[in-house]
């Protein structure tokens, strides 16, 4: 962590920069000094914001002001390699592929020259890295999906994604967290909420996290999705192994 | 339930000083524009200053009142009358059952702030009641009022302690051109030194895009070392973001919680007053100060607010 910036964001935000580029050992230093900050409790920080890049620190200048903030901050990033951090867990995420759920599954197999079969096969076999959260609430940008499934936008963006779509843009893929229209290749469906505003926890997946696809059949789907709207299921995750 | 909206004017919203803790999961903050007007309302009141209101943009709703409540209107003026009689601002006003608060039209400013002893009776969302449209939460069933809502008052007092105390000098005051100071970052250094010349030299017209998200300005373009487009971080309240076509925009309450454009500079957060006060057409330009100055100005803020809260709370 030698080349880390610290930049003005106004008067009660910083932005610790980590590097200026898209890889895991980048987001695995913000996860990690996140996990560092918040073991430190340094009062008047107010929340953290990881992206790509950066870890962007919200404080009250009340409490603490800006140079003695940034010499508690700067002195944690010395402490760093002192401090244990947990490996990050793998969210286990049910998807029905195909079908109603997944109405661009035959367009990706064959943009792809695979099977549907094969599609499936490919893209629930990755553990994707949870680059950060943004663009709408509990949208994840995920990083880590073959090339061999890549397929571009649709010409034309559906009015309405139903939330729990699971879909394919270029090289990358994701879930709509909430209903939004969209221009994603669609190729399953998850009956889990990722945003729920009215749960104790609103929304499920954390930047540093990994998520893993498994298919599910329909009838499955339908229990799932039971105890999603009965407020008992539990996401199984499993801690992703180290590297 | 104490209030009916008759009509609801272009964009009425609940806002409170926003929704803080799940910027990490992608939820914007929301929350007032005009921070600092929003307070003095509720101050008035005395109310928590983060108590509820509702935001009242450009073109003002109609509400008949059903339940006596003091109110504080504070903010634009936006030529609100009770009962037909202009209505006095920035001050605590007793509003009887059967009475209707009018607006009849922008005199200046863009947002006024509506306050009620005792807060509104609206749920809690991930800890804030501020309306966040596009994702249709918090507030008014997460959306701005339309004719035939009724809302409820949470701890009405229509009999508050010493009324003709609850006054202070109307404090925003409409400009020719606004002088906003800014702090420079976080990619000042995407710029060139002529690039940021030009941000601190031009005068800034704001356009007709102006929203609860963000305000885009015209003028001279600011010029990049290498275009506009970054690896996306954080985004905070007042960041001035400057695309590759080099027009900045200032960004507001509901703006997403990160982007990919370069950020030349945010503005301070003493100045968010003028921000939620801006309109097509006004002129603003750009100061720079040292986020030791911006820290001040932030904490003799809160003395004043501390110093209404005090002499309205002392027998």
């Amino acid at each position: 962590m030698e080349n880390v910036r610290f930049l003005l964001t106004g008067d009660t935000s910083l932005s610790v920069e980590f590097g200026n580029a898209i890889n895991e050992a980048i987001n695995h230093d913000i996860r990690a000094y996140k996990i560092a900050l918040e073991n430190a409790a340094i009062p008047g920080i107010v929340e953290t914001v990881p992206t790509y890049r950066s870890l962007m620190v919200h404080y009250d200048p009340a409490v603490i002001r800006y140079s003695a903030l940034k010499e508690k901050l700067e002195a944690l990033l010395h402490e760093m390699g002192e401090i244990e951090i947990p490996p990050s867990p793998v969210l286990e995420i049910p998807v029905l592929y195909g079908g109603e759920m997944g109405p661009d599954l035959p367009f990706v197999a064959e943009h792809s020259g695979l099977s549907e079969e094969e599609v499936i096969r490919i893209h629930s076999s990755a553990e994707y890295l949870i680059y950060m959260l943004g663009f709408t609430p509990g949208f994840t940008y995920l990083g880590g999906m073959s090339a061999k499934i890549a397929t571009p936008r649709l010409k034309q963006p559906r009015v309405k994604i139903p939330a729990g779509s699971v879909g394919i843009a270029g090289t990358q893929t994701g879930i709509y967290p909430i209903d939004s229209p969209g221009g994603w290749q669609l190729i399953g469906r998850t009956p889990v909420k990722m945003y729920d505003p009215g749960r104790e926890t609103p929304i499920l997946p954390e930047a540093g996290q990994y998520m893993k696809f498994y298919p599910v059949t329909q009838e499955e789907y339908d229990a799932i999705l039971k105890e999603v709207e009965a407020g008992t299921y539990v996401l199984k995750t499993h801690a992703k192994e180290e590297v | 339930m104490s209030i009916r909206v008759l009509s609801p004017g272009v964009q009425t919203t609940v806002q409170d000083l926003g929704r803080f803790g799940y910027q990490q999961f992608g939820v914007p903050v929301a929350g007032a524009m005009d921070p600092h007007s929003m307070k003095l309302a509720n101050l008035l009141l005395g109310n928590d200053p983060g108590e509820a209101v509702l935001e009242i943009t450009v073109m003002g709703p109609q509400l008949v009142f059903d339940e006596a409540n003091y109110v504080a209107l504070t903010g634009g003026d936006l030529n609100a009358v009770l009962d037909g009689k202009p209505m006095p601002r920035y001050q605590a006003v007793l509003v009887e059952p059967g009475q209707t608060i009018r607006f009849l039209g922008l005199k200046n400013g863009c947002r006024a702030y509506l306050a009620f002893a005792g807060g509104l009776d609206l749920p809690l969302v991930m800890g804030s009641r501020s309306t966040y449209m596009k994702a249709k939460i918090g507030g008014y069933k997460g959306r701005k009022l339309e004719a035939g809502d009724e809302l409820a008052f949470r701890a009405p007092n229509p009999k508050l302690p010493f009324p003709e105390r609850r006054v202070i000098g109307p404090d925003f005051v409409p400009q020719k051109q606004y002088e906003i100071a800014v702090i420079l970052g976080p990619q000042d250094d995407c710029f060139t030194e002529e690039g940021l010349n030009t941000f601190f030299r031009e005068v800034y017209t704001v356009t007709a895009d102006f929203d609860r998200m963000g305000c885009r300005l015209d003028g001279a373009v600011i010029e990049h070392k290498n275009g506009g487009d970054i690896i996306s971080d954080g985004i905070a309240f007042g960041a001035v973001q400057v695309p590759s076509a080099g027009k900045p925009i200032i960004m507001a309450a509901d703006r997403q919680t990160t982007g990919g454009y370069t950020k030349i500079a945010n503005v301070i957060s003493s100045d968010f007053r003028i921000l939620g006060q801006l309109k097509g057409g006004d002129k603003v330009h750009f100061v720079p100060v040292s986020i030791e100055y911006a820290q001040n100005a932030m904490m003799l803020d809160r003395q004043y607010y501390k110093m209404i809260a005090d002499f309205l709370s002392c027998e």
